[in-house]
């Protein structure tokens, strides 16, 4: 482990957000804006040549402190942390630079929440810290920052129905934590490590093994509003402003969804189950179906967009059953683990890019209109092309309909289900496509149609239109280096020894 | 295919950049808005004349882009596409021009000419498409590009028949979808012309085989309005004309056949698809549609859905003919593909400036409208005749090879079909006709655009009277080399050859 | 049956009481209390580990993480309540009345 190149960017990818937001906090309202979007800009670059560090040398590791695990920390990035600290780095930018734009608009009427800075940045770190984490108990700490920093975001806006969400969400966050902290002491009880490596070559199948894995499962999926648990999520995505709603749909549910990424490919290869897998996607086909009719029967925009957010992260609970062969069907390779992989990573990004910028352009419209209600979008074609340009382009990459990251994503998913000889889970995915197009076109619907009567319109910055416009175009791009992207995350050594551990889970799980 | 070219991508480009520029500009800047529309479509016409020249001569034209291991993005030049490609970007020219006089002083225009690029660069993506994901990405997206178009109006009705439109086309990409995803996995990336992978796994996985050729048929089916997906096709007639012209004969409609013509001929291969049995369904299908469209045409007095109904019926011929085994229905069926697109054109074209002119929507208004259109009325009439099956017009010439194919292959019974749906033809399109030219004027409504001494507006005069001439030419000159007869048997000869 | 077991039982106890607790209660207060019952559960399990096979002397890494722990539950608790307090200074409510 510690032979592996040291590089100085994992600590100051955490460290320096931190830095700037402690140092913002001693600035007045415009200087914490300012200082704020200055950290931001900075962080986001750090993390883009991270990125191009950890293509160039592979994966880097930072001791913090120079002291050695247990007790100090180790920060480690490989390929699949590269990847998700670049996209974090590239959809914060824009929402950074959106939310500069959108607090000045606002500051004359409603004051231009300078807290929002060193929360925001506060968020990033934990974002950060987490995709670099390598001991669970570093996951479950990252993991509370975000958290707090994510509720603090969602009540920024002070209005009531805010609050109420917030504290629901938090609600639902502290549960998460600590199903998931549960889980790691009993881990830790039974091996004696906390170390992410390690624990893949130490732990052995049993039933403390199994209960673990199911109650950090749980937890998780409380954290990422996968079905049942994602009651929180509608409420506290729509009620928060709109840079911060981009934030927690784009970003935040990710973080809890890259530790379960984590754990069942790396660690807990030899305990799941055909069974299990099973389980967890039937919730997230459920979510699919059920977030998408929810969407669909909404009338404010951001409401639709929140339940969207629900339906779109079933889709990434639906790659877990296609980690393991279904019954009878010989594993003559690793062909299909893959595609569900790479489906599951090209899901989070197109998702975070297309609602990213669908939340934005909520904003837009909010500010524009005073309101969100659906059928204020009639004529928006004509008044704000810009802006239901990037809803549709954001609607095609949700809904799944080629070239985009959303189709990719979708495409692997397909082919890892009929590799892995899991037929049944293709209607699910189909249906979720064709729901989400009822939703995303009964808005572009309404948007062509002529106004029946015309609404006071705000003019707004063109600022937030190009940056909804261009992550919305980013969900699109992220295609273009497909190939090379997925070679890049199969070097990944995680990834490697996760297909060798889940080779012989998936033949122990069918024995 | 080791040889890349960025020729199909320029072809592309020819219309897409003009696409995207012409969202950049601002609405009232239409000098410059009709110049790129035209620039576009006149340099994607010479690319194609360019390119299809090279490719008699001999050379190759493919580019390929790796998406993913397995997973390629692949344009590239056959006969087929290269046929389908040129009737589009002739057409597409036509239209602009007609599109440009059309909607002189409309709303949106801006939007209106941008996706109107979009969606010929659609279509010609799927004319060059080397593989099924090509073929796919490209079908969907037609599918957006034409929805703007479809709710241009954007009154109720518009609108309402966009969501039609759109239920109806994204549910067949969705199940197109699967029948990709499907073949993918059963036979890996299959380009067109590769038939031998199919063939070598026909006796392992047949039923699954035939269970995706239905699959693909389901959703090529809808764009190319195969009862009983076909509803959305006369809904969509709220459209503007000229975005009707690209539904009918240009872009939509033509997808799914072409998307047909590639499934049996270039996916499967025609020895496959006849040995699995899988030709039968297909051809009751489309003869049951020809029958059916040709029946509801008849009780529809709006000109328009007449027109489509008429479509219905029409486009289904080139599914009949993929369905009859034989050289000469094959090229029955792709000769088709430009006999029913230039003769459509021409009626919407008719129909489209029959109400910009005179405000008439109804057939039951139309009379003695020849009198006062006679150059519109001459080519909406001689397209009447091509569509009802007279010599020397295109579509006979189509329905003679689809006749003589069908009594080659021994299926006489259609034959009939052929004979019922010419009478068919001719009891919903001679009343037209008949109002135009021998029925006397009714005098309340003489409010009309008037441009100089001509009839109508030039550029909706000069396109209308091209594509009539179009369907004459076809047919008179059908005999000669080059014309779309004489390379459509060379295509079909070439698929029973292998 | 060890001691360590029965301490282990007893955090297993204490946890399912908190979510149950999480879960079923409508009172803000009620639910922040479950919050801090569950996590006491779970302290309980880890500093429990640390005795188990410790003849000699305790193993530290279980206390920094509960240490470490605590305080994030403290944090989480306080910024709870004082989201709580502020719905009920906005809207008079003590609990979630639309309960989903």
């Amino acid at each position: 482990m510690t032979d592996l190149p040291t590089s100085p960017f994992p600590a100051l990818l955490v460290g320096l957000p931190i830095l700037v937001a402690t140092l913002s906090l001693f600035f007045r309202p415009r200087g914490k804006a300012v200082v704020g979007l200055m950290g931001c800009l900075l962080t986001g670059g750090l993390g883009l040549i991270a990125l191009v560090e950890v293509m160039q040398q592979g994966t880097v590791i930072h001791i913090l402190g120079g002291w050695d695990p247990p007790l100090g920390i180790l920060l480690r990035m490989d390929s699949l942390a590269a990847v998700f600290i670049g996209m974090t780095a590239v959809v914060g930018v824009f929402i950074s630079l959106y939310a500069w734009w959108f607090f000045r608009a606002r500051e004359a009427t409603n004051g231009g929440f300078p807290l929002f800075w060193p929360l925001w940045l506060f968020l990033w770190a934990g974002l950060n810290g987490l995709f670099l984490s390598n001991d669970l108990f570093n996951l479950f700490v990252t993991i509370e920052v975000i958290g707090m920093s994510a509720v603090a975001l969602a009540v920024l806006s002070g209005k009531t129905a805010a609050q109420i969400a917030g504290l629901r969400y938090l609600l639902a966050a502290i549960t998460g934590s600590m199903a998931y902290l549960f889980g790691v002491a009993l881990i830790y009880g039974s091996t004696g490590t906390l170390d992410l490596g390690l624990l893949r070559q130490v732990l052995e199948p049993g039933a403390t093994t199994t209960f673990a894995l199911l109650v950090i499962t749980l937890g998780l999926m409380i954290k990422m509003a996968g079905f049942p648990f994602h009651f929180w999520l509608p409420p506290a995505h729509s009620s928060a402003l709109a840079p911060v709603s981009a934030l927690l749909s784009a970003l935040v549910v990710k973080g809890a969804f890259y530790i379960l990424l984590r754990l069942w490919m790396e660690v807990f290869g030899v305990s799941i189950t055909f069974s299990a897998g099973q389980l967890i996607g039937l919730a997230g086909a459920i979510a699919v179906i059920w977030g998408s009719w929810q969407a669909f029967m909404q009338t404010s925009l951001k409401l639709i967009v929140a339940h969207s957010s629900v339906a779109q992260l079933g889709y990434l609970l639906m790659i877990f059953p296609l980690l393991i062969l279904a019954p009878g069907v010989a594993a003559g390779s690793a062909d299909w683990l893959s595609p569900a992989w790479t489906a599951g990573v090209y899901q989070v990004m197109a998702h975070a890019f297309a609602k990213a910028s669908f939340f934005l352009s909520a904003g837009i419209i909010i500010m524009a209109l005073g309101h969100d209600h659906k059928g204020s979008l009639r004529d928006l074609a004509s008044r704000m092309p810009m802006t239901v340009m990037a809803i549709g382009i954001a609607g095609v990459s949700l809904i799944g309909l080629p070239p985009s990251g959303g189709f990719f994503a979708k495409w692997m998913l397909l082919k890892g289900i009929f590799l892995s000889g899991q037929w049944w889970w293709a209607p699910v995915v189909l249906a979720g496509s064709f729901l989400t197009a009822g939703y995303v076109f009964m808005l572009l619907r309404l948007a062509f149609a002529t106004a029946r009567e015309k609404e006071p319109f705000r003019p707004v910055p063109k600022g937030l239109e190009v940056c909804a416009l261009l992550l919305a175009l980013g969900s699109f791009l992220i295609v273009l280096p497909a190939e090379y992207l997925i070679q890049f995350l199969e070097s990944s050594e995680a990834f490697g020894s996760g297909i060798q551990s889940i080779m012989e889970g998936g033949t122990y799980g069918n024995d | 295919m080791e040889t890349t070219s960025l020729l199909p991508l320029l072809i592309l480009g020819s219309s897409l950049i003009p696409g995207v520029l012409i969202l950049l500009l601002r609405e009232d800047q239409s000098a410059l808005r009709s110049f790129l529309n035209l620039f576009g479509a006149v340099a994607k016409v010479s690319l194609i004349a360019w390119v299809f020249a090279g490719y008699l001569r001999g050379e190759e034209y493919t580019f390929i882009f790796r998406l993913a291991p397995q997973l390629t993005f692949a344009l590239q030049v056959d006969q087929l596409g290269l046929f389908f490609a040129t009737l589009s970007s002739v057409l597409w020219l036509v239209t602009t021009l007609y599109a440009i006089g059309y909607l002189e002083g409309g709303q949106h225009r801006r939007r209106f000419f941008a996706f109107f690029s979009l969606c010929i660069t659609a279509s010609t993506g799927i004319a060059l498409s080397g593989n099924v994901v090509t073929f796919f990405i490209f079908y969907e997206f037609l599918t957006l590009a034409t929805y703007p178009l479809v709710v241009h109006l954007g009154t109720d009705k518009a609108v309402n028949a966009g969501r039609t439109y759109l239920w109806y086309t994204i549910g067949g990409g969705t199940v197109l979808f699967l029948g990709v995803v499907g073949l993918y996995v059963l036979a890996g990336p299959v380009y067109f012309g590769q038939t031998e992978i199919i063939a070598s796994l026909i006796s392992e996985n047949a039923p699954q085989l035939t269970i995706l050729f239905f699959v693909f048929l389901a959703g090529l089916g809808v764009k190319a309005a195969i009862f009983p997906l076909h509803s959305w096709l006369p809904i969509s007639m709220v459209a503007p004309a000229p975005v009707s012209a690209l539904l009918h004969a240009v872009a939509v409609v033509k997808a799914g056949a072409f998307g047909i013509i590639r499934l049996v001929y270039d996916v499967y291969g025609i020895g496959v698809a006849e040995q699995m049995n899988l030709l039968t369904p297909l051809a009751v299908l489309a003869a049951f549609t020809i029958l059916y469209g040709s029946i509801r045409a008849l009780f529809q007095d709006d000109f328009k859905k007449r027109l489509a109904y008429s479509t219905v019926s029409q486009v289904s011929y080139i599914a009949l003919g993929v369905a009859i085994p034989g050289v000469l229905a094959s090229a029955g069926a792709i000769v088709h593909l430009v006999h029913q697109g230039i003769m459509k054109i021409t009626m919407f074209f008719a129909a489209g400036s029959v109400a910009e002119t005179y405000g008439h929507y109804k057939i039951s208004e139309l009379n003695g409208i020849g009198r006062r259109m006679p150059l519109t009325m001459g080519a909406f009439t001689t397209a009447v005749f091509g569509m009802i099956g007279l010599p020397p017009i295109a579509g006979f010439v189509s329905k003679w090879y689809l006749g003589l194919g069908a009594v080659e292959a021994g299926s006489y019974w259609v034959v009939l079909v052929l004979l019922g749906s010419s009478a068919l033809n001719a009891a919903y399109f001679l009343p037209i006709v008949y109002r135009a030219w021998f029925c006397e004027p009714d005098h309340e409504r003489v409010s009309r655009i008037r441009s100089g001494r001509l009839e109508t507006r030039a550029l909706l005069l000069i396109p209308v009277v091209v594509t009539g001439l179009f369907s004459l030419a076809a047919g008179v000159f059908a005999a000669l080399a080059g014309s779309p007869l004489s390379i459509a048997r060379e295509i079909a000869e070439k698929f029973y050859l292998l | 049956m060890e001691t360590y077991q029965i301490y282990i039982l007893t955090s297993a106890v204490l946890f399912v009481i908190g979510m149950g607790g999480v879960f079923m209660a409508r009172h803000f207060i009620k639910k922040i209390i479950a919050t801090i019952i569950m996590g006491g559960g779970v302290f309980l399990c880890f500093v429990s580990f640390a005795q188990r096979d410790a003849l000699t002397f305790a193993d530290p890494v279980p206390h920094a993480l509960v240490i470490t722990g605590i305080v994030v539950a403290v944090a989480s608790a306080a910024f709870a309540l004082a989201l709580a307090r502020r719905i009920y200074q906005l809207t008079g409510e003590e609990s979630f009345t639309n309960d989903k």
